[in-house]
């Protein structure tokens, strides 16, 4: 979709950026020591670090990859908010104390604080690049899917803006400027949020059937004739009927021509029509309006779609024409609206039900019929690739239940393989928070485990308070008829711009410095590992807390480059779902460890080292050998796949508290023999 | 309001390793009783996705079990903060 660049939003987040910045000079003339810049000297308050968790943990994958998931596939989205809030269970109740306890700057000073350990050292070390780095390219997905509607610039210029911004935040006061920005960061997006689920259930539910409203887009529907047997039957039979809705008189639409079915669209349930009055074919879907009836000429529907193709020679042709706002250009209509309630009289004109309370308004959606979107990709013999974007009409009752999104569709089948996929990410989100290496470095920067316990406390308060708003702006989204068939990352923003340009704006300027903060706290956790773990204790390298300083500095500017990169190569991906696999990876390396160290003191530390070490290895391998990555990442065959599911918790978790207590028990037992 | 200063790492804290090991000892409880509520919650939806279909006053369980989920960890975290106060 094109969008119009907003001045307000410009300007709002120019604020943003400069209180940001401002503090981060002002904080910067003061963190001298190696302790104020990796842990902010232990002086932050219980209450400040409790909202900058919220800051830190509530990424662009929360608020936009949560938000345009629900949008998208309804309850879904729900189940990673409730995952993720889950696993500040494990990081109060199991891993605060112990390690306020245990460490002093990193996630690796916990786990070695009783061995001292190279080893140890090395691979926490590594593991909280690599965790850090795969947390990294979402969020940097999310600022190049936010900068396009913001400031009209290429998703590139998103992800090279925000990273610059984040480098200088980082290199200018560590720890305190970025503890001072989450903390910001996380109680405008606490607030706002608010704001909009309060005017969300305020203007309650439109049901908006057929061509009731000028400003939603009219997708027309032909009965396809009894007789026709084969798509080329469609228009021997005469006209078509165009169907408006309910008690509506049907119009004969004429199809001028159908365009031949060459073998890349003839086993698709596409057809490619004509219709008089059209500039150019558009792309129709065949769909049925009762489940069992499957073939052509037992009542079925052909559904207008959208569509976005790409010639081999690069041009980019929106619903049959090149892209532009101009005449004889095109560009692709917002969608996203419920067609009517069920059991309520309908015809041409909407129906509102006024404004609602938070349970009545899930209760309504509930009976209704709303239109989702879900897309194919066709590649064309002559080297072009067509997205079709089709309309899913679907109950609302379905939508408010899990398992319409791929990634879940575990709950709804029958394999078990299904099953272990859905179970292994939820157990994945469930011991990831408690594992990521920029929140358990916030657990430094109290000075106490009473503050540590209290500060948790605070942070799964805001945190929960906002996972369950992010239902109502998914849903209000899914309704909103502001949705772009082409990214779901966009879908809180451009609900927001249903409301206004105001609450557009500042919600848009939100979400960006939401990820400022998130990155600044991912850059902080990374470069730590790299000048005090590596350098520092691995390196022994003997240096003064200026020179350590320096060295994290320069780590913050590579590890920031290194995220830019990878934000641009990864534009087009969900962020929730790439979170998803940083949560496996964290889970997997460093959460046995964790707790094994805290609960069973048989824990050698060949055994810490090689459940790390195993950890990071067996769930990247497990990512990258992946149905998923085979279908998303290198564009191939996804039956191909060399692993039985895509999500490794199930088996990679469990695997890291085999080799830690096995390793541990053959390690011991040496030493007892000698 | 938080101190801007940052000098050294604060001190290190005294502990009570009795208190220590009472809070350790109450937050293991509290885990195991919200593993208990999230595995079944893992499990239904897996194994039994017909019983989250099942509606209370107009919403579904699934609904009233991802908020209860959110809620309930709340409650546990406050109700450990109240066991730790001393």
């Amino acid at each position: 979709m094109i969008y119009e660049r907003s001045t307000l939003a410009v300007a709002i987040f120019a604020v943003f950026v400069g209180i940001t910045l401002g503090l981060s000079f002002y904080l910067g003339r003061r963190a001298k020591s190696a302790s104020g810049y990796f842990a902010a000297g232990g002086h932050i308050h219980w209450f400040v670090n409790g909202i900058a968790f919220a800051g830190d943990y509530l990424s662009a994958a929360s608020f936009l990859g949560i938000c345009g998931m629900i949008a998208f596939y309804g309850y879904d989205g729900f189940l990673y908010s409730i995952g993720y809030l889950a696993g500040w269970i494990v990081a109060l109740f199991v891993v605060a104390e112990p390690l306020k306890r245990m460490g002093k700057f990193t996630f690796a000073d916990a786990l070695d604080s009783r061995f001292h350990s190279r080893g140890i050292k090395l691979s926490a070390a590594i593991s909280t690049l690599a965790v850090s780095i795969f947390y990294l390219i979402p969020q940097m997905v999310g600022a190049g899917a936010l900068i396009k509607p913001l400031l009209g610039f290429s998703h590139a210029t998103g992800v090279i803006t925000v990273g610059a911004v984040v480098i200088l935040i980082v290199t200018t006061a560590g720890m305190v400027s970025t503890t001072y920005v989450q903390f910001i960061k996380g109680s405008l997006l606490v607030v706002f949020s608010t704001v909009l689920v309060v005017m969300i259930l305020n203007r309650g539910l439109i049901a908006r059937p057929w061509k009731s409203d000028p400003m939603i887009h009219h997708f027309r529907t032909l009965n396809v004739p009894t007789a026709a047997k084969t798509k080329d039957d469609l228009i021997k039979s005469g006209p078509l009927k165009c169907y408006n809705g309910w008690k509506t008189p049907m119009q004969e639409v004429e199809v001028e021509e159908l365009l031949p079915q060459n073998p890349a669209w003839q086993k698709t349930p596409y057809v490619r029509l004509h219709v008089k009055g059209d500039d150019v074919p558009t792309v129709w879907r065949f769909d049925t309006w009762e489940p069992h009836v499957t073939t052509l000429g037992d009542w079925g529907y052909l559904r207008e779609t959208q569509t976005v193709t790409v010639t081999r020679d690069g041009k980019k042709l929106v619903n049959g024409k090149p892209q532009g706002r101009l005449e004889a250009q095109g560009d692709l209509f917002p969608v996203g609206q419920i067609d009517f309630f069920f059991g309520e009289d309908f015809g041409e004109n909407a129906t509102h039900t006024g404004s609602l309370g938070p349970i009545d308004y899930l209760e309504k959606l509930s009976s209704s019929r709303v239109t989702l979107w879900g897309s194919d990709v066709i590649k064309d013999e002559d080297g072009s690739v067509t997205t079709v974007y089709y309309p899913k009409h679907t109950h609302g009752r379905d939508i408010l239940l899990p398992g319409n999104h791929p990634t879940f569709k575990g709950i709804r089948s029958d394999k078990l393989t299904d099953k272990l996929n859905f179970l292994s990410l939820m157990l994945a989100l469930f011991g990831g928070t408690a594992s990521l290496p920029h929140i358990l470095i916030r657990y430094y920067t109290v000075k106490d485990q009473a503050s540590a316990r209290k500060s948790t406390i605070v942070g799964i308060a805001s945190i929960g308070f906002f996972y369950v708003l992010t239902l109502y702006i998914g849903l209000g989204a899914m309704t909103s008829g502001a949705l772009d068939v082409t990214n779901s990352n966009m879908a809180a923003p451009l609900l927001a711009k249903s409301f206004g340009e105001w609450l557009f704006a500042i919600i848009s300027a939100i979400a960006f410095t939401t990820v400022l903060g998130t990155v600044s706290g991912l850059i902080i956790a990374a470069s730590g590992a790299v000048a005090h773990d590596i350098c520092g204790t691995l390196l022994k390298m003997n240096m003064t807390d200026s020179q350590k300083i320096r060295i994290a500095k320069i780590a913050s500017v590579g590890v920031g480059l290194i995220a830019i990169v990878l934000g641009i190569l990864f534009e087009k991906m969900n962020v929730s779902y790439l979170v998803g696999w940083a949560f496996s990876v964290a889970a997997s390396a460093n959460l046995p460890s964790l707790i094994m160290l805290i609960f069973w003191p048989g824990t050698t530390k060949q055994g810490i080292t090689a459940s790390i070490t195993v950890g990071v290895i067996s769930s990247l391998s497990w990512i990258l050998l992946s149905a998923d990555t085979f279908k998303d990442v290198y564009g191939s065959d996804p039956s191909k796949a060399l692993v039985p599911f895509s999500q490794p918790g199930i088996v990679t978790i469990p695997l890291g508290f085999a080799v830690l207590i096995g390793v541990s028990l053959l390690t011991r037992r040496r030493e007892v023999v000698a | 309001m938080a101190h801007f200063d940052h000098g050294s790492a604060h001190p290190t804290e005294v502990e009570d390793e009795v208190q220590v090991a009472r809070r350790a000892r109450i937050a293991l409880w509290l885990f195991v009783v919200y593993c208990v509520a999230y595995g079944a919650f893992m499990l239904l939806n897996a194994f039994a996705p017909k019983v989250m279909e099942t509606t209370f006053g107009g919403v579904n369980l699934a609904i009233w079990y991802g908020f209860g989920l959110i809620g309930g960890a709340l409650l546990l975290a406050l109700v450990y903060a109240w066991l730790c106060r001393k």
